[in-house]
């Protein structure tokens, strides 16, 4: 650990929140300051109820959410090469992949969901800014090849949750080749017939809005996510003068027309459902039977069969 | 006479030798030096052979950037005739970083689409050093659609340092015009060939690089982020760049073995900036032969080139 390593790990951590401080039951809002507890935290999706900001949350935390009654089959993800190009910046590439893999339970960037929002079914795909800021490496995006065909092969919708600091560079031009591999895989999604959803969420850069994360059929932004293609601190050194208040926000790109629509992770599902419910022209009838039939089962956020679900995966 | 690169210092200096022999010749203050300008020039010759036969990456990188390296318009008016080009994206503006029009190659009608970096102070700030904005992928995406439409195969020409980051390159969209970009040349049903002639930069490049056959010539550079870019991430220190360029595997003959191009274009001895001319040949060549090929091979291009890319990286 050098000083870098203490410095920016505590931040991301207290973001995450409790998974490594149970004992850390005051979460301080990033905005405002406010303390706030932990499982008022939860209970609101990690939404500070009094400001709105949006905490990051693990793709697990997002899956659970955003599924009916937080259950869903977990799609395994394939297997792709591992560091092909033997990179070493201070350390070996494999070294932090391995922290990555310890510090997160994953295996990389992205966990691919199958399940049913407002009982219409979907394969939702995630990525976990906590796995080296999400990058896009050859494992994320063989994933995410594998969410779109498995949306392919049984005729889903597919919404993808982006959060991502860019392409891999330990994986140098193998990371780039994700760029036209995943567009490969959402263009053959849409000439399916299928909606494709993206949900942009708290960092969405680099190469990733270079790609699948800019190709949705509708974008939909989480409020005050930072969303471009090339960093502020880059635009900054470019061009030398002060960014404009709200730049790259997610509000500041629907003002800009790349945005669809600023939904709240509390609407998240309602809008999406809605969406793809509307795009799929389904009948007004049978979604009202299925929220009805839903609304006599359990209530959405039970941890109980989250936490059975996680564990049969 | 050329721009000398640091690490040609010693043909630098065998050349200098040589010229002042020769001039001193020419005036008539030494008689008979033919001797040792022809033994000065096989060295100066086998200087350059050792220099660029052990290249390391980011020396490549350099010789990518080097300011007399023939640029795309050098390939567009050397290898097409009828060159018209195309300008604006019908929706904000033009921008000149990004080359695109129609032509005919060997006679046959091509759609053309490159980046220019420029070759002077001038040119440079006309072409915005070869960086494009949103507009410029835009009109990119026009003209393949164009091409589409008339069933013309497409050639395009990579070399940029990546796409421009600006505050008003992010407003329009920078992001969604390169992904779009990148969207429209996997889904083009005629064929293409793409040729990194220089410097391909990061999403800037692979917008307009995805390609039925991707070729790169000998000391051009492909990479996720600029070695600079890389170095300031890695290391915050953006001096660091030559490790960087070392360790992310930037060159045309790392990239063959990584099986992400297709084939590797022989540059004249000391680099294309050396004798344009045969390198841009060169390129001639292998876009004829790769036309040729593909001809040949009478398959439904835009699946080709989609199965191609999805192939990337699963056989390593």
């Amino acid at each position: 650990m050098n000083w870098i390593t203490n410095y920016v790990r505590p931040k991301i951590n207290s973001m995450l929140g409790r998974r490594d401080m149970p004992e850390n039951l005051w979460i301080k809002c990033p905005e405002t300051g406010e303390m706030v507890f932990h499982k008022d935290l939860e209970d609101n999706q990690w939404v500070i109820p009094a400001s709105g900001h949006h905490m990051r949350i693990s793709a697990r935390e997002r899956l659970k959410f955003f599924f009916d009654n937080g259950k869903f089959e977990t799609l395994e993800n394939p297997k792709a090469p591992v560091d092909p190009l033997k990179f070493r910046d201070e350390r070996r590439y494999t070294d932090r992949l391995r922290d990555a893999k310890s510090k997160t339970g994953m295996e990389d960037a992205i966990v691919n969901g199958v399940g049913t929002i407002e009982g219409r079914e979907i394969v939702a795909t995630v990525q976990d800014f906590s796995f080296m800021g999400g990058s896009l490496g050859m494992a994320a995006g063989e994933a995410i090849v594998k969410a779109f065909e498995t949306a392919v092969e049984r005729e889903l919708p597919l919404v993808l949750f982006a959060a991502s600091g860019g392409a891999r560079m330990q994986e140098g031009i193998l990371s780039l080749m994700q760029l036209p591999r995943t567009t490969v895989a959402l263009d053959r999604l849409k000439e399916a017939g299928l909606p494709y959803i993206v949900v942009l969420t708290n960092p969405t850069t680099g190469g990733v809005t270079a790609s699948y994360a800019m190709l949705g059929d509708v974008h939909i932004a989480e409020p005050g996510a930072l969303i471009g293609f090339a960093g502020p601190r880059v635009i900054e050194q470019t061009i030398r003068e002060k960014l404009p208040e709200g730049f790259q926000r997610a509000e500041y790109l629907m003002e800009h027309g790349m945005v669809d629509l600023v939904v709240s992770r509390l609407e998240m599902k309602e809008t999406v459902a809605r969406l793809i419910n509307i795009l799929l022209k389904s009948p007004l009838e049978d979604r009202i039977e299925e929220v009805t039939a839903k609304n006599d089962v359990a209530p959405a956020k039970s941890p109980e069969s989250a936490e059975a679900n996680a564990a049969s995966n | 006479m050329y721009n000398y690169l640091d690490f040609e210092k010693p043909v630098a200096d065998l050349e200098g030798k040589i010229l002042e022999l020769k001039k001193l010749s020419e005036s008539g203050e030494a008689v008979d030096v033919g001797d040792e300008v022809t033994r000065l020039e096989k060295r100066s010759k086998d200087a350059l052979r050792d220099i660029y036969r052990a290249l390391t990456p980011w020396q490549k990188a350099q010789v990518a950037r080097h300011p007399d390296r023939p640029h795309c318009m050098d390939y567009v008016q050397a290898l097409f005739t009828d060159f018209t080009p195309l300008a604006g994206d019908r929706a904000f503006g033009e921008d000149q970083a990004v080359v695109a029009g129609f032509a005919r190659f060997k006679g046959q009608s091509v759609a053309v689409v490159g980046q220019e970096k420029g070759n002077d102070t001038q040119s440079r700030l006309k072409h915005n050093f070869g960086m494009a904005r949103p507009e410029g992928y835009r009109k990119a995406v026009r003209v393949m659609n164009l091409a589409d439409r008339f069933g013309i195969p497409m050639i395009s020409l990579v070399d940029t340092a990546g796409a421009y980051p600006g505050i008003g390159a992010e407003e329009r969209g920078q992001s969604e015009a390169i992904a779009r970009s990148i969207s429209t040349c996997l889904g083009l049903k005629v064929p293409n060939i793409s040729l990194i002639i220089g410097e391909g930069g990061s999403g800037g490049a692979i917008a307009i690089a995805t390609a039925n056959l991707v070729y790169m010539l000998e000391h051009s550079i492909y990479s996720v982020i600029s070695p600079e870019g890389a170095a300031s991430i890695l290391w915050h220190d953006s001096t660091r760049a030559k490790d960087a360029a070392t360790n992310m595997k930037i060159t045309a003959q790392d990239l063959h073995q990584l099986k992400v191009i297709d084939g590797i274009i022989p540059e004249p001895l000391g680099g294309a900036h050396r004798r344009p001319q045969a390198a841009i040949e060169a390129a001639g060549e292998t876009i004829e032969k790769g036309f040729a090929d593909l001809a040949q091979m009478n398959t439904d291009y835009r699946e080709h080139r989609r199965e191609k890319f999805l192939a990337i990286g699963r056989t390593l």
